[in-house]
This record gives structure tokens, sequence and C-alpha cells, in this order.
């Protein structure tokens, strides 16, 4: 295995701020805001949770730069792609094609 | 076969310029197979939300927010325990990983056992994903793809709670070292990442 470094790594701080993001989430999610604002915001902090589980808790920021940028280039292609589709699909949906 | 050709084909070393181990490289690229899956699942979700927005109610109206904030907090718990039995094996400590492996087995079967009580009790009031209720007013398409997100899920946590079983069986019985712990960093990985996708589905089936 490659990675005896991981056992210093800060898991109890990581849950702490994964759970200060979700109580921060659900008192943001029923405030008198508009819609767009909220979206904005609330897809904001769950990227920032599902970065942190995936850097931290997946070990993603230690691992070989190889795996790294293997896996976010696949990423990022994967996430334009279906944007791209989705993005097109969802303006044929709204116009009735 | 030479010296190379067997370390590409055994599991247990790297292929040439990845410095990853072959099992390890196969969860990744499962993983990235299961973005393109649940992204698709997310995408329609928003599609069909933005073309029908009279299916769809406000937050906490239908869906039991608090209910659901509670399995979160669970998720989130069962991924810090077990990063923490990955924690442990690393340093040579059978008898953490063993305590860590169950907290997580425990906690995800909560999780399990908190969404079968929420279906339960959503379908007795009435919101269930009827396909001849397709053409009606109400919680129709909303039904429809909130079943449909969050049970993929649920199933995802299922499969994941059996392999931990699994993982935790072979703990008992000594398959893990400090310098072999492959399974439980696979099975950690797979963890994390169903713990990730319900980041975003809470957000975007629950609190949008």
């Amino acid at each position: 295995m490659e990675a005896k470094e991981h056992q210093k790594q800060p898991y109890i701080l990581i849950w702490v701020i994964l759970l200060v993001l979700t109580l921060a989430e659900l008192g943001y999610a029923f405030m008198d805001l508009p819609k767009i604002v909220l979206a904005i915001g609330l897809i904001g902090m769950a990227v920032w949770k599902a970065l942190l589980v995936a850097l931290y808790y997946m070990h993603l920021r230690y691992e070989e730069s190889t795996l790294s940028r293997f896996f976010s280039a696949g990423f990022i292609l994967a996430i334009s792609l279906y944007t791209l589709v989705l993005t097109a699909l969802g303006v044929l949906a709204v116009r009735g094609g | 076969m030479n010296h190379s050709a067997t370390a590409v084909m055994d599991p247990r070393h790297p292929m040439p310029g990845m410095q990853v181990y072959n099992l390890k490289l196969g969860m990744w690229i499962f993983l990235l197979s299961e973005v393109m899956f649940f992204t698709s699942l997310i995408g329609s979700y928003i599609i069909l939300r933005f073309a029908h927005p009279d299916h769809w109610t406000e937050p906490g109206v239908v869906l039991n927010v608090s209910l659901t904030a509670v399995n979160t907090f669970l998720l989130i718990c069962s991924s810090v325990t077990m990063v923490k039995a990955f924690a442990a094996i690393e340093q040579g400590d059978q008898k953490g990983l063993k305590l860590w492996l169950l907290a997580t087995i425990l906690i995800g079967a909560s999780f399990v056992g908190i969404q079968v009580f929420e279906y339960t009790k959503l379908i007795h009031e009435g919101f269930v994903p009827n396909f001849a209720a397709y053409t009606a007013e109400g919680a129709n398409l909303y039904g429809a793809t909130f079943y449909l997100m969050t049970g993929f899920h649920g199933a995802h946590v299922t499969i994941g709670v059996l392999c931990l079983s699994f993982v935790l069986f072979r703990a008992m019985k000594g398959a893990y070292t400090s310098e072999s712990y492959g399974g439980v960093e696979i099975i950690g990985l797979y963890w994390h990442f169903v713990d990730l996708v319900w980041i975003i589905l809470f957000t975007i089936v629950y609190l949008l």
C-alpha cells in the first residue's frame, strides 16, 4: 500500500466541518430568499461537502498526481458531456419539442 | 510469462505508469461509471422539474426534511467511522479495524432502516410513484423521480453494508494487516462515494 501518510489526517475536523455545513444547509434552505439565491447557496455548500469527502476521506488529495489527473479529467469530461446533452434535452422539453 | 507481465496481471501490483494497485484502479474506474449513472439521474430530475414545476411542492411539505437530516447525519458519521477503520489497519490495529467496521455497518443499516420507515410513511400518505397517476395533477413526476433516485442510492447503501459485513468477516479471520489492507481501502472508497452522492441528493431532492 502506498499511503502511510494518511495516518495523521484531520478526519475528525473534516467530520465537524461536514456537520456544520449540513446544519447551515438546513437553516439556509428555509430562509425567505429568492429561489435562485437559495439554489446557488445550497448547491455551493453541497459541492463543498462533496469535495471534502473526495479529497480527505477518499484521499484524492494525497494520491499520486497521475491518478488524480486521470480521474479529474474523466470526471470533468463526464460532467461536461452530461451538462451539454441534458441542457439540450432540457431546452427541447421546455419548448415542447 | 516475464516478470513485468506477471506484475501487470497481479491485482496487488500497479499498472505501469499508474502508481496505484490494480484493484484500486478498478474501483476508481467503477466509481467513474457511477458518477455518470447518478449524473444521468440527477440531470433527468432537473430537466423534469424545470419542464413540469407544477408537479413539485415546496421543501418540507411532502418529504420529512428533519428525518432525512438525521439520516444525512448518520451517513456522514459512517464515513468517519469507515476512514477510522482504514486508519486503524494502516497502523496494524486489528481491534480498531473490527470496531470501526462494525460501527460503520450498524450506522449504514440504520440509514437503510430509516429510509424504509420514510418510504412506508410516504406511501401510507399517498405519495406513490403510481403510473396511472401520471396524467393527474399533483405529485406524479415528483414521486417517480424521488423513489427512483433515493431508491437507487438506498440500494447502493444496502450493497455497501453487505460488502462491509464480508470485509468484517474477513477481518475477524485476520485477513488484513498493516502491509495488506486493500480490501478495506477499496470498500472504503465505495462507501465514501455513496456518502458523497447522498450529500448531493439530499440538497437537490429534499432542500430545493
